[in-house]
């Protein structure tokens, strides 16, 4: 599972796939595309964001979900707390130094 | 050359008409009968109110069988079938809402251009766009 996680992060194009999608939740593939397309300059096919977006969902990273004749893809940033508290700890706020 | 039509395959001609005039706001232009049911076999057009003598939508029948698959396809991706110009993508999202339209993507600001994409009620997605 952790190993799917590094490999899905690895990418820069998938990173920039979960800022956007960071940024609006719940986005078409078409959205997704122009996002890359027009903000980050990264005009490649659908068809190749579709695979990065089936790593991303491999890794537990994202999520589609259909909507009556839509598809929306969300992130879930949770299997990124794992990884986290795994050298860091859990999250302490408010807590002893 | 100049182009002169657009087209649009829509479920219904009747359900149509009521959106594209009564809810987007364009106003129609043609309206011929070619066949039967004679209320879904038209040569049906709209135009902009903006632009009487511009471009015209033809609101196709989806009779083909090609058709359904193809626009299930782009609808599931989120893909507009067309796009069409206005002044101000929030003030038409916001109007639209009201109206109870369905979007796909909220307005969104991309460098130059603003859009936003709209489900018309008839198996497509529609976007509007706003170049500043």
């Amino acid at each position: 599972m952790a190993d799917d996680i590094f490999k899905a992060l690895a990418d820069p194009t998938r990173r920039t796939i979960l800022d956007e999608l960071t940024e609006r939740s719940g986005q078409t593939l078409f959205e997704l595309c122009g996002r890359l397309t027009m903000k980050h300059q990264l005009g490649m096919s659908r068809q190749a964001v579709s695979q990065h977006l089936a790593v991303l969902e491999g890794a537990g990273l994202v999520r589609s979900r259909r909507e009556g004749r839509y598809k929306f893809h969300d992130i879930d940033p949770e299997p990124l707390r794992h990884i986290a508290e795994r050298w860091i700890g859990p999250d302490t706020k408010d807590g002893t130094p | 050359m100049r182009i002169h039509l657009n087209s649009v395959f829509v479920d219904s001609q009747v359900k149509a008409l009521d959106f594209y005039t009564n809810v987007l706001g364009f106003v129609k232009k043609h309206d011929i009968p070619l066949g039967e049911p004679v209320d879904e076999q038209r040569w049906l057009t709209v135009v902009s109110p903006e632009d009487p003598e511009g471009t015209e939508l033809v609101l196709e029948p989806s009779g083909h069988p090609a058709v359904g698959p193809y626009k299930e396809a782009l609808v599931q991706d989120g893909i507009p079938a067309t796009a069409f110009a206005v002044d101000d993508v929030r003030a038409e999202y916001e109007r639209l809402r009201k109206l109870g339209v369905r979007f796909t993507q909220e307005p969104l600001t991309m460098g130059p251009v603003t859009t936003a994409v709209l489900d018309d009620t008839c198996g497509n997605l529609i976007q509007i766009q706003q170049l500043r």
